[in-house]
């Protein structure tokens, strides 16, 4: 075929043939795209949202995907969660962080906002990622003994690394996030499982709409071309990793 | 012997009972067992998942409260989770102990039965009025979700308070195929693993749908274990086989490990990567062709844990095991102590079928009879030998 298009779409469908992929927060944004980029490119995907209507309308559309309902920042959602997930994918190569909560909305200063505010932020956006991947990580290495480039995908921002007014419980969150990455990262190297944090830039999404109500969404990055950069990096761990677990570090998309 | 009281997985004072090669028991504590792995030596451990297995709900027919207990299937396809075995119980709790539960009403197959979200049909009684084959009813995604949500571990009379789901999966727990714990892993942890590399050891894994341990039925446990579905990972049966050809050992950690390997093993001890359905029972008779060593809880005799150590020491050292093990207060059960327990130097004689008189008598002697049943199922059953 000489359409460079198809040729393209070929190569995608073949870089991720197979691989298990989990996404929380997959029914919206990022989460949403990447969920649509991951079954293009042929992986196995099973996506988390809480909002049960929200989960079906995404697996009427994607039936190749498989949806469950669960929040992250709830602990006793994990384990349902994890076992939905390792039982419908049969296990886990590669884990996507993604479900975020901003904290209070609209957006305050820390002196105004509400401790259960930090605190829902603490949960969603560092306990529930602990939580699932601790729950998941016998899968992960399982995936990495058996020849598989295991990976985790913490979805990060730039809020994490600059102290932007207004953004100190989604920013605070994150940042321990971000750290939170590099520790494991470190961690879990001699088990063949990477740890990332990514920043995936200002998105055009409806956390952003909630956040910055007033941005111009022409400015802002499109989920879809976000989803194909982070879909590019989990590539990349696969093609790099097999070289011996070089590179695709937490600096990636930095 | 005690029971353990409380479901902590990797307790700071758990004690190991190490039995070794010429039989000699020492006592340990259970933090120093990368201490007896030697470098070139292989653990393998399960890595089964473990399901919420425990069913409450109502067999429509009568509108008698039931409880379902999941305990077997076929296969650990993620798609294959339609038909299970399984063992019901009568009204009641596991607080109530078994003898005293109420008998759950006479089932008959095409029974309806409603699980909370779940709705199964008896498919045929087998065996005993309480083991039975169910069948689903609902799509694959909400039998899956129905399990996750609704179902509960199957609990331990012996522990004053529920286990929760988390409970029950060791560290390295990855597919949800197995029906209770493959309760010999929790002992392990990632710091342990990472120190049975730095001493030159290999960890690999199998996953093996370890069934339920006991019913509290001494008929129904009569017919334990049944048929467990394993995997072997092709990485695994290389990394044996690499450690094999070194003289290291090949450390199992549970009975499920040394019921799949053994299964796997080629009269020559290879191992075969890949799936398959463990059949046999591993005893006295069982001339073990891979595994050397297994590490494991304490259990009592007359268990099929219990009877699967007789592949690896004589009966007499089990015996001894035993009341070292009483004498020093180790206690029993998923969460208690453990013990290391190596193949013995001169086992149970293994020959070919051969002058079946005089062999009966030496065997005779050495309380030990039985040789190879020549072509049974993977070689692996004996048949006893009249002496």
């Amino acid at each position: 075929m000489s359409n460079p298009g198809m040729n393209k779409e070929r190569h995608m469908s073949q870089d991720m043939n197979g691989l298990r992929v989990a996404v929380t927060g997959g029914t919206s944004g990022l989460g949403l795209a990447l969920v649509r980029e991951l079954l293009g490119r042929g992986a196995r995907v099973a996506f988390v949202a809480r909002n049960k209507e929200g989960v079906e309308r995404v697996a009427r559309e994607r039936s190749d995907a498989h949806g469950i309902v669960g929040d992250v920042s709830q602990k006793e959602d994990i384990y349902p969660i994890a076992i939905q997930l390792l039982g419908a994918l049969g296990g886990v190569d590669v884990l996507v962080n993604n479900a975020s909560s901003l904290g209070p909305v609209p957006l305050v200063p820390l002196a105004d906002t509400e401790c259960e505010d930090l605190e829902l932020a603490l949960a969603t956006n560092v306990l529930g990622p602990f939580r699932l991947t601790k729950a998941l990580l016998g899968a992960l290495a399982a995936s990495a003994r058996g020849g598989r480039h295991a990976l985790v995908v913490n979805v990060s921002t730039d809020a994490a690394l600059n102290a932007y007014p207004n953004w100190g419980a989604y920013g605070t969150s994150k940042a321990a996030l971000h750290h939170l990455s590099r520790i494991w990262d470190e961690e879990l190297t001699p088990e063949g499982i990477r740890v990332v944090s990514i920043d995936p830039g200002d998105m055009d999404t409806p956390m952003h709409a909630l956040a910055v109500p007033d941005a111009d969404r022409s400015t802002l990055k499109r989920p879809d071309v976000a989803a194909r950069e982070v879909a590019d990096l989990i590539a990349a761990v696969q093609s790099v990793a097999t070289a011996g677990h070089a590179a695709a570090d937490h600096e990636v998309l930095q | 012997m005690m029971n353990a009281s409380v479901p902590i997985q990797r307790a700071p004072d758990a004690k190991l009972l190490v039995v070794d090669e010429d039989g000699a028991v020492t006592h340990h504590a259970r933090a120093a067992f990368p201490n007896l792995v030697r470098e070139g030596d292989i653990v393998v451990a399960n890595d089964a998942a473990t399901l919420p297995a425990s069913l409450f709900g109502v067999h429509l027919p009568t509108g008698s409260p039931i409880e379902l207990r999941l305990a077997a299937r076929d296969s650990l396809s993620p798609e294959r989770v339609t038909c299970f075995t399984a063992v019901v119980f009568g009204a009641g709790d596991f607080r109530t102990p078994t003898e005293h539960r109420p008998h759950p009403p006479v089932l008959r197959g095409g029974d309806a039965l409603q699980l909370g979200p779940l709705r199964a049909v008896v498919l045929r009684v087998v065996q005993h009025p309480r083991l039975v084959e169910v069948r689903f009813l609902n799509p694959v995604g909400e039998i899956w979700e129905g399990l996750s949500r609704y179902g509960r571990p199957i609990q331990y009379a012996y522990l004053p308070e529920p286990i929760a789901i988390w409970d029950t999966w060791t560290r390295i727990a990855s597919q949800p195929v197995a029906f209770e714990s493959p309760s010999a892993g929790f002992i392990l942890d990632w710091t342990l693993i990472g120190s049975l590399r730095s001493r030159g050891a290999r960890f690999a894994t199998v996953t093996h749908a370890a069934g339920i341990s006991s019913t509290g039925d001494l008929e129904l446990d009569q017919l334990l274990p049944f048929d467990e579905p394993y995997n072997i990972p092709p990485h695994t049966a290389t990394l044996i086989a690499a450690s094999r050809r070194r003289g290291g050992r090949v450390i199992a950690i549970g009975t499920t490990v040394v019921r799949a390997l053994e299964h796997a093993a080629d009269r020559d001890g290879t191992v075969r990567p890949g799936e398959g359905i463990a059949t046999q029972r591993i005893g006295s008779l069982t001339a073990l062709r891979v595994v050397d060593a297994i590490v494991t809880g304490i259990h009592e005799r007359g268990t099929s844990h219990y009877e699967l150590l007789r592949a690896f020491q004589d009966d007499d050292t089990l015996l001894r095991m035993d009341s070292e093990a009483e004498a020093r207060g180790y206690t029993t059960h998923e969460f208690g102590d453990s013990a290391f327990i190596r193949k013995a130097l001169v086992c149970p004689i293994r020959l070919p079928l051969a002058p079946v008189v005089v062999l009966g008598r030496v065997l005779h002697q050495r309380g030990s009879l039985g040789v190879l049943a020549n072509g049974s199922h993977d070689g692996v059953e004996r048949r006893e030998l009249q002496g």
